[in-house]
């Protein structure tokens, strides 16, 4: 570890290069295909479910299984899909975006990636133990998770346990970064949108990940050490495990919104050839997401009771977050009002990421009616609203920015064709596949439940069509990636006619090392 | 790329095998210790699971240890600029808070089932109807002494202590007295910050050694306090929620404690060795914020699980 002398080199050779590396673009990388790897198995589950569900009547898996499959989706999806596809978005763009040389806290990064490996096998491998895997929904509600779960529910809460560290510590790394790693010049309202998405992602994860990790050492001492809190017959309640719970998940569901926010007012503004409409209302905008986040958990749990008062202040607050949330699409689509839109596929995935999110955010404020909610509740129409938010809302952000950043990445542009290609078949597919669940829903349509009623055979099979539709479609982006990393057109530096932005001024494929001294501050323009 | 003579390179170690190897040291703990709880559980033996959390947690230690030298040699070989250390002071102020935000869980559960839960249980309430289904001749009551279901959870002794708030009362309160000796300690912690500041080195490992004795001494009591509440009161992890919310509260601050007097007993060492400078003494720094913020948990605890 001599210092001074050799900085400038560049990757070190063979395997050590990726389990001993301290550098933000191989992490982020690292990042980046581990999230697309749980997405792949995630969306394996999926079609298990979808592929049950294609018809009424048991066909290809017993309930247990089938309980164990929607748990295991939710959690890879959640926990090992979006947020790590995020959080190495993250590491690649940042320190590129304000001009850093790295991330400020460099190995405590790669211990962030590394912990996640280990946590999922940890996570997966108790599909194959005795009892069975999780069998009761991502939510883990309590007692089905503490009285009624399975023995590995122990390694589900350790694995937890380690995810929720590895979260923690790659926010305090963003933090810290952006706190305070900005070259000269870059002052907080200059900052691009996604790296202010991420500050306050950031500050959620810090807020909430330990509560997550107080809940289920909660359970952990009901299961083992005969603690009350989760039991009624001890003076605890199980309810009270839902408001911890929600306390976490709902600002964990911004989490995995915010940077999307940030990716698409990237995007936008390159593609209609405008500055960003409104910069500082979307800060505010965000900001305020952020707080009302943690004051509308428990919209989560109307039905399960609830003082009157409760109910009507969860119902407002959840309401109110439209407001900042419609500040966001407004100024989206003002932005490219009378632009010189062209449209690539970073752009399209873009454009149905505000119109998709938007029908989300829609029969959000539906269900945020206490009185309608009693009816939706636990419904398919839950399902479908927020696949609606993380599917064509938070994976196409992430789909729009592999392409738009892609040609920084590896120095050579993707083949729009088959890029326009995945576009169309995962837009066709992710509507055939969720917007029938509304419908299913609404009709009353339980989910989580193996089987159904005859009147729902319809809606289910084109669901399940679109399902499989989107999923094969995903490896469309897989063969792009590997093509273009292995080679295509030569990218020059700015990539996109209208991009704006330090991760700009670098050479394609960005060097090893970047902004080991600032960059002029000339460069440095507001939003 | 000339370096700037206004600019400080910000220093990026080109490779390093620590967090690798942590990751592998976590994931057998953990992995080993659900085996153990699991196996605990289910009556059988232990051995195997045993083995894996404790070669995975030495291999923890190992690397911590070395990782924590290894940062420590950086900052003495002068490999650290301000900014880099700014981003050490960011790192550890927000990994307290994230810690903060761990004990806020356990108090909103005490808070929720003093406030809320076990008064629905007992019949009052805009959810008391939940207690006349349930238990009806359930009463409400804090401290629990008498649970909804006495057979699945056992009730703790009668006799619990009811605050008197008479001065003969606090002399024989051990809660009062690690009271007193947490925020002694905050102080006597200060005054070696003081002397480090003043380059007065052995002040400083006097007032340290005296920081680290209140920290062991508050550790004993609080044993004493669990061996007091298993033995005389009853009052046990499967007691109901109060013993829940008791044992958890309590023990993860214990725990914390623990550990924050480990950390003053690195910087003791590390202050016996002479590594710290009156204008570069991040470690201790940090350590002595971690210390103060355990401190005021346990005024959260000492107000909120004690006196009220």
């Amino acid at each position: 570890m001599s210092a001074a002398h050799d900085h400038h080199h560049g990757p070190a050779k063979g395997i050590s290069r990726w389990l001993f590396t301290t550098n933000h673009k191989d992490i982020g990388s690292m990042y980046l295909w581990f999230s697309f790897a749980m997405f792949l198995l995630g969306g394996t589950f999926a079609l298990v479910i979808r592929a049950e569900l294609f018809q009424p009547g048991l066909q290809f898996v017993d309930p247990l299984f089938f309980n164990q499959m929607t748990t295991m989706h939710g959690l890879i999806m959640v926990f090992g899909a979006v947020m790590p596809a995020f959080v190495g978005m993250a590491n690649w763009m940042i320190p590129l975006m304000i001009g850093a040389p790295d991330m400020a806290l460099p190995r405590m990064n790669n211990w962030s990636f590394w912990i996640l490996p280990f946590a999922f096998a940890m996570m997966v491998s108790t599909l194959f133990m005795e009892g069975g895997g999780p069998n009761f929904g991502w939510t883990f509600y309590a007692p089905l998770s503490t009285t009624y779960g399975p023995p590995s529910t122990t390694f589900f809460i350790f694995a937890v346990h380690i995810l929720g560290a590895s979260s923690i510590m790659g926010a305090i790394n963003v933090i810290a970064t952006i706190l305070n790693m900005r070259a000269p010049g870059m002052t907080l309202m200059k900052m691009p949108l996604f790296v202010w998405t991420w500050l306050i992602t950031a500050y959620l994860l810090i807020a909430v990940m330990p509560v997550l990790a107080g809940v289920v050492t909660m359970m952990l001492f009901d299961i083992h050490f005969g603690t009350a809190f989760f039991d009624a017959a001890g003076g605890g309640d199980p309810v009270l495990f839902q408001h911890l719970f929600w306390f976490f998940g709902h600002p964990e569901v911004y989490i995995m919104i915010l940077p999307a926010f940030g990716i698409v007012s990237a995007i936008i503004p390159t593609f209609a050839r405008k500055r960003l409409f409104g910069y500082d209302s979307m800060v505010y905008a965000t900001a305020s997401i952020a707080f009302l986040s943690f004051i509308v958990w428990a919209h989560h749990m109307f039905t399960v009771g609830m003082p009157l008062a409760g109910q009507l202040f969860f119902m407002y607050a959840t309401m109110l977050i439209a407001v900042p949330t419609g500040v966001k699409v407004f100024n989206w689509v003002a932005t490219m009002f009378r632009g010189s839109m062209t449209f690539e596929t970073p752009m399209l995935f873009a454009i149905a990421f505000v119109v998709l999110f938007t029908i989300g955010g829609f029969t959000g404020v539906m269900l945020a009616i206490t009185p309608v909610d009693f009816q939706y509740h636990d419904t398919y129409f839950v399902v479908a609203h927020f696949h609606y938010v993380l599917v064509p809302g938070a994976v196409f952000s992430l789909m729009a920015a592999t392409y738009y950043w892609l040609p920084k990445w590896t120095g050579y542009m993707y083949d729009e064709n088959l890029g326009k290609l995945h576009f169309w078949l995962s837009f066709v597919g992710v509507n055939l596949l969720f917007f029938p669940q509304h419908f299913l829903g609404l009709a009353g349509m339980p989910r989580r439940i193996p089987d159904y009623a005859l009147q729902f055979a319809d809606f289910n099979w084109i669901s399940s069509v679109g399902g499989f539709l989107f999923g094969f479609s995903q490896l469309i982006l897989l063969f792009v990636v590997i093509k273009c990393i292995r080679g295509g057109k030569k990218a020059t530096a700015q990539v996109w006619e209208g991009a704006q932005g330090l991760e700009w001024t670098v050479a394609s494929p960005a060097p090893y090392h970047t902004f080991e001294t600032p960059p002029d501050p000339a460069l440095i323009k507001a939003q | 790329m000339a370096s700037e003579s206004s600019h400080e390179t910000y220093y990026v170690p080109e490779q390093s095998k620590f967090p690798f190897f942590a990751s592998i040291g976590l994931f057998l703990t953990v992995f080993g210790l659900g085996g153990v709880l699991n196996d605990i559980s289910a009556g059988a033996s232990v051995t195997g699971s045993t083995w894996t959390a404790l070669i995975g947690f030495t291999i923890l230690s190992f690397i911590l240890f070395q990782w924590f030298a290894t940062t420590i040699r950086e900052n003495h070989a002068g490999l650290n600029s301000a900014q880099l250390k700014r981003s050490y002071v960011w790192g550890m102020g927000w990994f307290i808070f994230s810690e903060v935000m761990f004990f806020a869980a356990f108090f909103g559960a005490l808070f929720y089932v003093r406030q809320l839960s076990v008064p629905w249980l007992g019949g009052e309430g805009d959810k008391g109807s939940a207690g006349e289904f349930l238990w009806p001749q359930f009463q409400a009551a804090w401290p629990l002494l008498v649970n909804p279901d006495p057979s699945a959870y056992p009730n703790p002794h009668e006799g619990l202590n009811v605050t008197s708030w008479s001065p003969a009362f606090f002399a024989g309160y051990l809660p009062f007295w690690n009271t007193v000796i947490l925020i002694t300690s905050s102080v006597t912690l200060h005054f070696a910050h003081v002397a480090l500041k003043a380059e007065n080195r052995k002040r400083l490992i006097q007032w340290m050694s005296v920081t680290v004795g209140l920290g062991v001494i508050f550790l004993g009591l609080q044993a004493l306090e669990y061996v007091e509440a298993y033995g005389h009161y009853g009052i046990t992890l499967d007691s109901g929620i109060y013993g829940s919310t008791f044992f958890l509260l309590t023990g993860f601050h214990g725990f914390h404690v623990t550990l924050g007097t480990f950390m003053l007993t690195v910087m003791l060492i590390r202050c016996i060795k002479g590594h710290f400078k009156p204008n570069d003494h991040f470690g201790f720094e940090a350590a002595a914020w971690y210390w103060h913020f355990v401190d005021v948990v346990w005024v959260g605890l000492f107000i909120f699980v004690y006196c009220l």
